[in-house]
């Protein structure tokens, strides 16, 4: 079947092109034009590795086919911030030691991120039922929790306050 | 990766019958949020060689909250569910099913039509759906049809959907006051986990009896179904923990558990009736 066609992505505020056959998942087309930073991990939607946000919404990128994000926002890992300028839930992750290998984070930062929209004053429920479709196979999650709270509640100073 | 097939994205209800209607020789399957659909194509279990994804089909959005009925699209999804203060008001066991539904990402993308259509006996939103008395309208070029949701399946992962239907809405009628509602979901963890047992409660009293009893039960047979005999000893009647415990032990002989993965029947078997009797005990305290 070759049904392949060019479709624009727009990711992290820039339009892509990316040539992708209609059973193509949003996670390769991302990755096949180099947006290597949304890793590949269960594609069965268990993991949470793959997450992006497509219109502000986390959704997993394994389970998207390419073609249903035309016209979408779709926000990276690396939209949120880079090393220069980290977004407040980078750097609680880093400050925090939230991460050991790292290969979740990007999943995870992005549904914290989502987490903190919805919940600005996350609870700890809140937390772990936001995270629960994201799986860190080196550790445990206290951390990782401990620094979602800490990135709403900078959040929320930065807000209020600057 | 899994096999190739064509991807149509019609934008409104009809251009979505239009094109399931054309199936002819081709296989063609309806895509909602894709969550169980992509899983299958990869693993081969499914290989359809048309997707008619439904996504810019805006009929199948929308919730109606009526003096009498409830009315929800099938493209709902669980995170629309989650945030609907009159779900949580009219429906509470949707919403315990729901913050408790696989992970953030899916419930996000997952919708009730799909999770009624893949006929798992694990999908986590029919039991509060059977507990609620929901009915679910079909609909193809031919017209639509709407039957309850306890008629719609035919066994494990079979149903009465033609491949040429979608299911556009799912309603059912306002509980009488006072009522208790719930959903328990006992599962290994709660988060992103497939459910051992499923319990889903409705209870409503009215001069001093019960005036209405679902109990469904998700999990613990091919289907997901209710547990009529049950319900029967409670309706009517005082409850005391005699009848509670006749109940519950109606539930579980009901049901006809496997083992698998993630229990044995055995522990199935006793879950239902321990979570059973809990739950109808629970909820005649709240509404006494």
């Amino acid at each position: 079947m070759s049904n392949e066609r060019t479709i624009t992505l727009r990711i992290n505020g820039r339009d892509e092109r990316a040539a992708v056959p209609a059973h193509r998942t949003l996670l390769e087309a991302l990755r096949q034009i180099g947006h290597t930073e949304v890793k590949c991990g269960c594609e069965k939607g268990d993991c949470g590795a793959c997450a992006v946000l497509v219109d502000g919404m986390a959704v997993d990128s394994c389970l998207t086919l390419a073609w249903t994000a035309e016209g979408a926002e779709i926000t990276t890992i690396s939209g949120l911030g880079d090393l220069e300028a980290m977004h407040p839930v980078q750097q609680a992750f880093a400050d925090g030691g939230a991460a050991q290998c790292g290969y979740c984070i990007p999943g995870i930062i992005i549904a914290a991120k989502a987490v903190i929209d919805a919940h600005p004053d996350p609870t700890e429920d809140d937390i772990r039922l936001g995270l629960s479709g994201n799986l860190c196979r080196c550790t445990g999650y206290t951390k990782v929790f401990e620094a979602v709270g800490e990135a709403a509640a900078a959040m929320r100073a930065g807000r209020d306050g600057r | 990766m899994y096999t190739p097939f064509d991807l149509e994205m019609p934008g409104d209800l009809s251009g979505a019958l239009t094109a399931l209607a054309a199936d002819g020789d081709t296989k063609t399957v309806p895509m909602a949020g894709g969550t169980n659909l992509i899983v299958d194509m990869r693993a081969k279990r499914e290989r359809p060689e048309r997707v008619i994804g439904l996504g810019a089909v805006g009929e199948l959005q929308g919730m109606e909250f009526g003096a009498d009925r409830i009315s929800i699209g099938g493209g709902t999804t669980v995170t629309d569910l989650l945030r609907s203060p009159e779900i949580a008001q009219a429906a509470p066991s949707l919403i315990d099913s729901s913050r408790l539904f696989a992970g953030l990402m899916v419930r996000n993308t997952a919708t009730v039509a799909g999770n009624i259509a893949c006929g798992s006996p694990a999908a986590d939103l029919v039991p509060p759906l059977l507990s609620l008395d929901a009915d679910v309208t079909l609909a193809s070029v031919d017209g639509t049809r709407t039957l309850p949701l306890g008629e719609y399946f035919l066994g494990y992962k079979r149903d009465v959907r033609r491949p040429d239907e979608l299911i556009t809405r799912i309603s059912w009628p306002c509980l009488p006051k006072p009522f208790v509602n719930t959903f328990y979901k006992l599962a290994r963890r709660k988060g992103d986990a497939i459910t051992v047992t499923g319990v889903a409660l409705t209870l409503a009293a009215a001069g001093g009896v019960c005036a209405k009893a679902r109990i469904a039960l998700g999990a613990v047979a091919p289907i997901v179904f209710r547990a009529r005999k049950a319900e029967a000893v409670l309706e009517g009647r005082n409850l005391t923990p005699a009848l509670i415990g006749e109940a519950a032990a109606a539930a579980a002989a009901a049901t006809s558990p496997i083992d698998d993965v993630r229990a044995s029947a055995e522990y199935r078997l006793h879950t239902v009736e321990a979570l059973t009797r809990r739950m109808v005990a629970q909820a005649w305290s709240r509404l006494n």
